[in-house]
């Protein structure tokens, strides 16, 4: 078995997981990790599967999903990466103002200076609002206040809101 | 205890959108006996109430910076203990236990919700417009959630900044 990331981008319509799932499925493949969404109406899914091929004979196998040439799928192979939980702490990062380029920019900048990892992000544009959602670890040791204080003299540029919260984890 | 004083005919006004300027900041404490406070609060409920599915307002969204707020979650279907049509100025948590995850919209935010979590038990202390009487407000479920939406407002907030996760916002539900 190999590894390989699948990537489906395209017009939406009802169907696209059930049917990327069942030829992948036919081809003995074995789902691990996946994300869909609707990005401004846009269907987009990644995947990560074991395939019993390769690259090639999984995107083979899924050809039949790009035939109308209303989706694009692309696979390739990558390698095994650890999937162990971060080792600092997770804080959830909000900014919203008024749309204009550079937000993310500017705010991811200002995590990654700090040795931060962006582990999850989403974006919308509703509107003149932009939000944006990231979830971030902070390596051990980090200074919150600053990492808080250099996000707030970003936004206070960007004339955005910013918070950055600890994200809560309840295990029941 | 009366949180509903006899209030002077409201007008409906404008409510702010986000990104608008009025909703970030935080908003100052009022005397709760002056007239302009009185007639704010008569305007923040009739606002409140000519919006179809709006169980509460605050002053920055009609761009004022004051600390007052409007609330009525009569007859919604997450309402436990309910005290009705209110006006509260100068809110202040003495309290919040219990806390939950909750999805929320704003008249702020139209296109959007998100889960957020919030305590379903607070104590809030206020002062009712027009009569200056100091109220301690004890509630839950639904009408505790909303009593901390109002007061994130007073303080800058929005539940865009509660929300529980990156992916915890979602798509305004549209009704044809
Ligand atoms: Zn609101």
């Amino acid at each position: 078995m190999r590894l390989v990331a699948v990537t489906v981008l395209g017009h939406d319509r009802p169907g696209i997981v059930a049917r990327t799932t069942q030829l992948l499925a036919a081809t003995g493949a074995n789902l691990e990790d996946s994300t869909m969404t609707l990005l401004r109406g846009h269907f987009a899914m990644v995947l990560v599967a074991q395939v019993p091929g390769d690259a090639n004979t999984t995107a083979e196998a899924l050809r039949p999903l790009t035939e109308d040439g209303s989706l694009v799928v692309s696979v390739r192979e990558v390698p095994e990466e650890p999937t162990a939980g971060p080792l600092g702490s997770a804080y959830l990062l909000a900014v919203h103002g008024a749309d204009r380029p550079g937000i993310v920019s500017a705010v991811t900048g200002v995590v990654a200076a700090a040795g931060g990892n962006i582990t999850d992000l989403s974006t919308r544009l509703r509107q003149d609002l932009y939000v944006l959602l990231a979830e971030v670890d902070l390596p051990a040791g980090t200074d919150v206040e600053e990492v808080s204080s250099a996000l707030a003299q970003a936004a206070a540029r960007l004339g955005v809101d910013v918070s950055l919260r600890p994200v809560d984890t309840d295990v029941l | 205890m009366t949180l509903l004083p006899e209030l002077p005919q409201g007008a409906v006004r404008p409510v702010l959108r986000a990104p608008a300027a009025g909703l970030s900041g935080r908003a100052r404490e009022v005397d709760p006996l002056e007239p302009d406070v009185l007639a704010l609060a008569a305007d923040l409920l009739a606002t409140q109430l000519g919006s179809p599915g709006c169980v509460g307002l605050a002053a920055t969204q009609l761009g004022v910076p004051w600390r007052v707020f409007s609330l009525d979650v009569t007859g919604h279907p997450r309402t436990r203990t309910c005290h009705g049509p209110m006006v509260l100025a100068n809110p202040v948590i003495e309290s919040a236990t219990r806390w939950e995850k909750g999805r929320e919209g704003c008249l702020s935010v139209p296109d959007l919700t998100g889960d957020v979590k919030r305590a379903t038990r607070v104590v809030v202390r206020g002062e009712v417009p027009g009569t200056g009487e100091s109220v301690l407000v004890e509630t839950d479920a639904f009408e505790s959630r909303a009593f901390q939406h109002e007061i994130d407002h007073l303080d800058g907030l929005l539940f865009l900044d509660r929300v529980a996760g990156a992916h915890a916002l979602h798509a305004r539900q549209v009704y044809r």
